[in-house]
């Protein structure tokens, strides 16, 4: 557990609190536990939320899944505090953070966002409010802006490059109290 | 001496019990650091601080500076956030497990520390699981037979006269004694506050719901209608009895579904003055006594006066929430009987009636932040059906436009320069 970075304290209440989504009491979250929580079930990319917990191929997430997934939400500041040189790249660091969201837009796993799946996901966040051409021609803008290879398709690097002034660590941190 | 024999006699037995519940966390945090380790404690601050930021500013604050695309890749950080820290902590998955409690009562249920328990501390619970299960659950159990059997019998004889004042006035009598024979048998120690506001005839009693205990309480202190669905076995039984006495609102589980009835013989029954005050649960579910849940708006649409009335329960001697997904109803009164005592607070609030220009829902609301307000809940919108089913499509596709507007909305004023 220490790779995670939490504290004693919050990783007993996590316990607590993923034992009480474990409806079925079998040590593992499955997507309907998931899906039994309504702020995250109205969100639109709950989905894709729930799908990023789940390894390759698997409908059950143990407690030590959920916990490296939340990991990526702590805090960069937190990190002062236990410098550990020998522990590698931290799960919460700017690149961690921004490989988390780059997977939400894959959906295949390829390692590119293409065309179809920024369409995908574009569907997912505005519903039917907006019409096929406009959202098509939202996506073919953002991969004009982000391509930088001409392969019509992003792909990490240059999501990174996209994402460079944005404030990646305060957006995607959560602050767990201790 | 006289002033220290002052002393302890005006502590009444409910601090004794608090002294003792502190005392036991001491000694249990005392273990705790004795052995190098962390003694679990309740989040009562929460786990996580949330901001509450709406969509549209956290977008808006996300454009980069400049020229200002429609749509940013980095929108998607904003609804990944919020997802993550619903997981984390939501409002409403915790609304229906029993509450945490900051000191250990005594009781195995409520402790989380088990391996920080010394032999003192132990044998104080055994002592404690003693008198609960050998004196406290015998005596409170006669009690309960007893109670419920008197119901049975002198409703049926009061039945037996003809329908006038005596016959009400027997009718109320014996309800009432009944319910006050059960509260002993729960050993509940409720405080009433504000009784000039106790629900009349032609109204309607709304309440806050935790617990079936929640209608003994009320309907010892008052006469109430009840109303509810009708059951076969021993509850069966009852409500047949009951409703000899005095007009109580018995629905078959067909007629359940059919709303305009349901609306109809609640209007009749509040429109005849003789017949008492209706109590009714609104949310619809047991909720844990820390927050109040959608009132379903049904009666509200009756156009009577209502009365709402805040029930708040303390958790440090017993926990009157009913987990029905978890526990029977057996199994829950067991627990009720060997706890401690009930201990809870009863608001009379005075009544509201439907203003201009509003409508059930809005009254609905209303009345509910009344009773949140007045017990000390968090008033939430959420449905408290949420319990079983699943949350509705729409509050998604609202989450979509309003994020659909921030993309257009945009775009619009592009075009305008």
């Amino acid at each position: 557990m220490k790779e995670t970075g939490f504290s004693h304290s919050q990783i007993t209440r996590l316990y607590s609190h993923f034992h009480s989504l474990d409806k079925g009491e079998n040590g593992a979250l499955s997507r309907e536990d998931f899906q039994r929580i309504p702020e995250l079930a109205i969100n639109p990319l709950g989905d894709r939320i729930i799908n990023a917990f789940f390894p390759e191929g698997e409908d059950q997430v143990n407690f030590r899944g959920f916990m490296r997934t939340l990991a990526h939400f702590r805090p960069v500041e937190d990190n002062e505090k236990n410098k550990d040189p020998t522990s590698g790249e931290p799960l919460n660091s700017r690149a961690n953070k921004l490989l988390f969201a780059f997977r939400l837009y894959d959906l295949d796993r390829d390692d590119k966002i293409s065309r179809d799946e920024l369409l995908q996901v574009l569907r997912m966040m505005v519903g039917v409010n907006i019409s096929d051409e406009q959202l098509g021609s939202i996506a073919d803008r953002t991969i004009q802006e982000a391509d930088t290879n001409g392969d019509m398709s992003i792909s990490f690097s240059e999501f990174t490059k996209v994402l460079e002034k944005v404030d990646v660590e305060q957006k995607m941190s959560i602050r767990f109290l201790h | 001496m006289p002033g220290y024999c002052a002393v302890l006699l005006q502590l009444n037995l409910l601090d004794y019990f608090s002294f003792c519940f502190q005392w036991a966390t001491l000694r249990m945090e005392r273990g705790a650091k004795e052995k190098n380790q962390h003694l679990y404690k309740p989040y009562s601050n929460g786990i996580i601080a949330k901001e509450p930021v709406s969509l549209e500013q956290e977008i808006q604050e996300m454009r980069r500076g400049g020229a200002e695309p429609e749509f940013d890749m980095s929108d998607i950080f904003y609804f990944c956030r919020r997802g993550v820290e619903s997981i984390v902590d939501d409002e409403v998955t915790k609304r229906f497990t029993a509450e945490e409690l900051e000191s250990w009562n005594l009781l195995t249920r409520s402790n989380y520390n088990f391996h920080h328990i010394s032999t003192r501390l132990t044998a104080l619970w055994g002592v404690g699981v003693l008198i609960r299960y050998g004196i406290l659950l015998p005596l409170r159990v006669t009690l309960a037979f007893t109670g419920v059997g008197l119901l049975v019998v002198l409703t049926s004889v009061v039945g037996l006269f003809p329908n006038g004042r005596i016959k009400n006035y027997l009718s109320d009598k014996v309800h009432l004694m009944c319910y006050r024979i059960c509260v002993r048998a729960l050993t509940a120690i409720i405080t009433y506050h504000d009784s000039e506001n106790k629900p009349k005839n032609g109204g309607i009693c709304v309440a806050n719901h935790t617990s079936p205990i929640d209608v003994i309480i009320l309907a010892s202190d008052g006469c109430y209608a009840m109303v509810g669905q009708v059951h076969g076995g021993l509850m069966g039984v009852i409500q047949r009895a009951m409703v000899k006495a005095c007009p109580h609102i018995w629905f078959e589980r067909s007629e359940v579904k059919d709303r305009h009835l349901v609306a109809k013989r609640l209007s009749d029954h509040v429109a005849d003055e003789s017949k008492l005050p209706i109590l009714i649960f609104p949310e619809g579910t047991c909720i844990n006594n820390t927050s109040v849940m959608m009132f379903k708006k049904g009666s509200f649409e009756i156009g009577c006066k209502v009365y709402p009335v805040a029930i708040k329960y303390d958790p440090r001697f017993g926990d009157a929430f009913w987990n029905s997904s978890k526990f029977g109803m057996v199994n829950y009164l067991l627990h009720m009987m060997s706890s401690w005592a009930i201990v809870c607070s009863v608001w009379y609030l005075p009544p509201m009636s439907r203003m201009e220009g509003e409508d059930a829902v809005q009254f609905a609301n209303r009345v509910k932040a009344a009773i949140a307000r007045k017990g000390g809940l968090a008033d939430l919108l959420w449905d408290g059906g949420l319990k079983r089913g699943k949350v509705k499509e729409v509050f998604k596709e609202e989450q979509q436009k309003l994020y659909s507007k921030v993309l257009v909305g945009s775009s619009e004023d592009r075009s305008r320069s």
